[in-house]
């Protein structure tokens, strides 16, 4: 099945229906997986257990970025190839992307508080991530302000494409000021810094929260290709109620003037 | 094997209680959505509606 037939939303929600069950068991088996890692790993030499917030902070805070990334890819689909389902993958995304950020936000915030004594910097790291969390909002009421779906799709396209801007800047933040926030040291030039015990949970727990939000979209994309089949059908009512009681005053105005006649 | 989270206890088991209430919130509001709207298509049936190409509303393979 390659990307065309996929645009037919038709077979669209006959893939979803055969692929989320699949994707949702093995999210499950990976999370109980990554858990258990996670709950193992010994305690770091500096942060004591603490590090065990790390296995759910960074897996959030990579899709917090990831998911703007899927979101702009789906936006030049809107803009660019005019796929059908682009727009329904970038509005479905959206809310998921926003949960994974404030949770990236409020973890590493509860990380924050034992290890450098505050909930909070405004730092280069955290203030981009908290731009990213707003931007979220911001393109989840563009969504809701506009009721033409087509409409919106084109306005909220740019708008991702814009903010996709804040990407590198969240990544790069680190390197670029002189940050509370540590460096990278998972995907880092020269390969981790991370030792096994710590590494080997984390990419598990990554790759669980990546399988998280796949199901998770796949899910939300089926609802919203339903929404939009319940919007033009109840526009389809609307109109045929239309015509008809149009058609009933007029054959009644036909009826009273060749009485008057 | 009781495991041991030292002094910040707290911090650790709230962030993991965090990340797993606002997954079910994500989990349960798809849900739900879903059933609203399978629901609202069932109604539209009900009401004679049917989409152009001549299937049922509900017509969700």
């Amino acid at each position: 099945m390659t990307l065309i037939d996929l645009a037919n939303p038709t077979r669209f929600l006959a893939l979803t229906a055969r692929v989320l069950p699949w994707l949702a068991a093995a999210t499950v088996i990976l999370l109980t997986i990554g858990l258990y890692q996670s709950a193992l790993a010994p305690d770091d030499y500096q942060q004591g257990a603490t590090v065990k917030i790390m296995f759910i902070h960074v897996p959030n805070a990579w899709l917090s970025m990831f998911v703007w990334g899927v979101m702009s890819i789906a936006s030049l689909g809107t803009l660019v190839w005019r796929h059908p389902l682009a727009d329904v993958a970038a509005k479905a995304a959206a809310p998921i992307g926003a949960a994974f950020t404030f949770l990236a936000l409020l973890t590493g915030s509860l990380w924050g508080r034992p290890m450098w004594g505050t909930y909070w910097e405004w730092d280069a790291r955290l203030t981009s991530v908290l731009i990213l969390f707003l931007m979220y909002l911001g393109l989840m009421a563009l969504w809701r302000a506009v009721d033409d779906p087509s409409r919106a799709a084109r306005a909220a396209a740019v708008l991702t494409l814009v903010g996709a801007i804040n990407l590198p800047i969240i990544k790069f933040s680190v390197d670029w000021w002189n940050t509370l926030h540590q460096p990278a040291s998972v995907m880092r030039m020269g390969g981790s810094s991370l030792d096994k015990s710590f590494l080997i949970p984390l990419l598990v727990m990554a790759v669980a929260f990546t399988l998280l939000f796949v199901t998770l979209h796949l899910a939300a994309m089926r609802n919203e290709i339903l929404r939009r089949r319940v919007r033009s059908l109840q526009m389809m009512q609307a109109s045929r109620v239309a015509f008809s009681s149009e058609m009933g005053t007029g054959s009644r105005e036909e009826t009273a003037s060749k009485g008057a006649a | 094997m009781i495991m041991s989270l030292g002094p910040y206890a707290s911090f650790i088991v709230t962030s993991y209680a965090a990340v797993a209430l606002v997954v079910v919130i994500l989990i349960g509001w798809i849900v739900l959505d879903y059933r609203s709207q399978t629901q609202r298509l069932r109604e539209l049936d009900r009401s004679g509606v049917t989409r152009r190409s001549g299937r049922s509303a509900v017509d969700t393979p």
